[in-house]
């Protein structure tokens, strides 16, 4: 993979050092999901809709967004779309079948206004933003940080000196406002509102969300940041992220997202669209690490023109089910797509992730990399499609999926797609399901590492490919994630 | 030599695996400071010994006892005997994908000091060990066993065995799949880094390992049993008669 520069990697790494050493913050959070993540705060929203879904809804939303009146038309177009669509065939259609989409608050806008200043930011809800860690991290280390709390964008900051070379991170619906054009001209053209029933349903009541445009030949170096956090029961959050890297610039969009722990399902269901242009390159990060009670239907979609580049790595912890494929769409000669991902399914959680692929244009090239570990029962499947169209000549792709299972109950599926339609394509797939070994764990306890250790450094192993392409302090966070998801597993 | 200097004392120690048995009856004193070589051919049960005394899951004590510095080892868990100073050189080391040589050794070490690992030292004994062994730095950043060839994985052995500094070291065919030049590297390593007051049992299926560790005693083991003991001219006895003609002769005197 393509990493960032080595002077702003080495910077990052510097500062990444500095936090560990001096900071807790972010490294010890974790180590509790229902201490540290699973807590909500009582609701003190400036705005929170009915439950249920429907026009009136719609246009509430568009309204108090004070929108344009071709998003509200999209919205409603939208909506109709959503209501006509029937629920996917596929996946986990136990659950998706289940979802009362009655019982969910679709709107809820916690404060009046978005801050720049973290002062300002409303006494709760900053305390749950500093629990997780996020100004620390913005200070220091991030170019720009967005914080989402339900429907809306409460927090954002960004550099000054990158907003003088034109760079654009705002929420979305900021970006509208600011952007009209801009927006207009890419918004929905990489996910259409059909797409399927959960990009209409975002479509239609879509709130907060990132949106970043790069101008051509800048290089943004250190990420940009954006926090979604959901904290009330039977919430829908459905934020909208689009981000368009102009000709020859560079940057790296890394998100997180967590939500208290419920005993009834609260919906994510992002969309979230990028365009690479030519030769420009754009690296997306996911770490979510939803409670439980989350379902996670997500459509992650980029376009890569001439000589861009795509990087999707994307790592799945928690929720009750996800269903998530990012995808790249390879339309312009020698665009390269990556996507590198792990999902961590436990106890009652179905992990149904994967990746798409889809070779339009000659001498593209592809790689995915899937890791799934599935532990007490836990089930997780990669599901991906490697598509090479008829002009796609002399494209290659490699599909890597690999499986970990602990325990017997464990459950892993592969469902690999390829259409092929052009000559003089090299495509390579390999797939493998293997268990922690016995012996393997003998191996690391003749050691005198405990058997909870030894599985744990086996797992950390695993998924090393995917934890040595985070920052270092997502690194560290992830570890302690895996570390709080295996305690007290059984072989 | 007295009890005192006892650290590993085996009595008739019976072990099955997947029902079978396949140690049966084996008694083995050992003091500090002193190499013993137990030979026998392949499925005679010296890996097994090795194994059940290491705390293998899988190879079932029947009966009979095994003591570490006076401490019951049977009560042990795997871990918990590594932690009492023992350890077992791999037949075949397994491969742990994605963990560094140098994290998993830090961790092993963890796992004996507790958080307070000096990482200074660490490094500079670390480097040294690696220097004795003939190890080219590199192999700290790769994955464990991942990719080594037979010789690297049994260097890599003994470099764990040299950074643990056990008090008793059962190393189970460390000599198999090398080659001279990598046996006589092996070798040194093995003689150079044990603890001085450790105690050595070197498993093995032909004396030449012999040739350049030299030991006190050599065990002859045959289908579960220790059959005969001796000094260090047993290795050229057998290197002169084979298993075969050894075992005719004790069969005979056995009248069997």
């Amino acid at each position: 993979m393509t990493s960032l520069k080595p002077e702003y990697q080495k910077k990052l790494v510097s500062d990444m050092e500095k936090i560990t050493a001096t900071n807790k913050n972010i490294a010890t959070i974790g180590d509790d999901y229902a201490e540290k993540y699973g807590f909500h705060d009582p609701e003190e929203y400036f705005h929170k809709g009915a439950r249920g879904i429907n026009h009136k809804v719609v246009e509430m939303i568009s309204k108090m967004k004070n929108e344009p009146d071709w998003m509200r038309d999209f919205r409603h177009r939208a909506l109709d779309i959503f209501l006509s669509k029937p629920m996917p065939g596929w996946g986990d259609t136990k659950v998706l079948n289940n979802i009362d989409f009655d019982n969910i608050y679709y709107y809820i806008k916690p404060t009046r206004d978005q801050s720049n200043n973290w002062d300002d930011v409303p006494e709760y809800i900053k305390n749950t933003f500093d629990k997780l860690g996020i100004p620390d991290a913005e200070r220091k280390f991030l170019a720009g940080v967005s914080a989402q709390y339900e429907s809306e964008v409460v927090y954002h900051s960004f550099h000054e000196n990158l907003k003088k070379q034109g760079v654009i991170f705002l929420d979305m619906d900021s970006g509208l406002r600011e952007y009209p054009d801009l927006v207009k001209k890419y918004f929905a053209t990489v996910i259409p509102a059909a797409d399927n029933k959960f990009a209409a349903l975002n479509s239609a009541v879509w709130s907060g969300g990132s949106f970043i445009y790069v101008p051509p030949g800048v290089d943004v170096g250190i990420p940009l940041q954006a926090y979604f956090r959901i904290n009330a029961e039977n919430m829908g959050q459905f934020e909208r992220t689009l981000i368009i890297a102009d000709k020859g610039s560079r940057v790296h969009y890394i998100e997180g997202c967590t939500a208290p722990v419920y005993s009834t399902d609260s919906l994510h269901s992002a969309v979230v669209e990028v365009i690479a242009l030519d030769d420009a390159y754009i690296r997306y990060t996911t770490i979510q690490n939803w409670s439980r009670n989350i379902l996670n239907l997500v459509t992650k979609r980029a376009v890569a023109h001439k000589d861009a580049t795509i990087e999707w790595v994307d790592g799945n912890l928690g929720s009750r089910l996800t269903m998530k494929y990012p995808s790249v769409y390879l339309v312009g000669e020698h665009a390269r797509g990556e996507i590198l991902s792990i999902a961590f399914a436990g106890p009652g959680q179905h992990q149904d992730a994967g990746a798409k692929v889809i070779h339009v244009a000659p001498n593209t090239s592809s790689r995915i990399t899937s890791k799934s570990i599935s532990r007490s029962g836990g089930q997780a499947s990669y599901r991906g499609l490697v598509k090479v169209h008829r002009g796609a000549k002399n494209s290659k792709s490699s599909v890597e999926c690999d499986a970990l299972l602990i325990g017997e109950k464990s459950r892993s599926d592969t469902y690999p797609t390829m259409e092929i339609d052009a000559d003089n394509v090299k495509i390579e797939h390999e797939a493998r399901v293997s268990k922690v070994a016995e012996e393997q764990l003998f191996y690391l306890m003749s050691r005198g590492l405990s058997e909870d250790e030894a599985r744990l450094l086996i797992v950390n192993g695993f998924i090393e490919p995917f934890t040595k392409e985070l920052p270092m302090e997502y690194a560290v966070e992830l570890n302690r994630l895996i570390e709080l998801e295996m305690e007290g597993s059984v072989g | 030599m007295t009890n005192k200097n006892r650290i590993l004392s085996v009595n008739k120690l019976h072990v099955e695996v997947a029902g079978k048995k396949i140690v049966k009856g084996v008694s083995l004193q050992l003091n500090s400071g002193e190499i013993h070589a137990i030979m026998g051919k392949n499925g005679s049960g010296k890996s097994s010994l090795a194994n059940a005394l290491a705390g293998h899951p899988d190879y079932i004590i029947t009966s009979g006892s095994a003591a570490m510095d006076g401490k019951n080892l049977l009560e042990m868990s795997a871990t918990e005997r590594s932690l009492a100073g023992l350890f077992l050189g791999f037949q075949y080391p397994m491969t742990i994908p994605g963990v560094t040589v140098v994290n998993f050794l830090r961790a092993a070490i963890k796992a004996r000091n507790g958080n307070g690992i000096d990482m200074k030292n660490f490094r500079k004994v670390f480097k040294e060990k690696m220097k004795l062994l003939k190890i080219d730095n590199s192999f700290a950043t790769r994955y464990l066993n991942d990719g080594f060839s037979g010789g690297e994985k049994k260097r890599l052995e003994i470099l764990q065995m040299a950074m643990l500094q056990p008090k008793v070291a059962i190393l189970d065919e460390t000599d198999s799949g090398l080659d001279i030049d990598a046996l006589k590297i092996v070798a040194n390593g093995i003689v150079e880094s044990a603890p001085k007051n450790s105690g050595v049992i070197l498993v093995t299926h032909y004396q030449r390992l012999l040739d350049y560790i030299k030991p006190d005693k050599i065990h002859i083991m045959i289908d579960g049993r220790i059959v005969k003991t001796g000094g260090p001219e047993l290795a050229l006895e057998l290197e002169a008669g084979g298993y075969d003609k050894l075992e005719a002769g004790i069969s005979e005197k056995a009248g069997v």
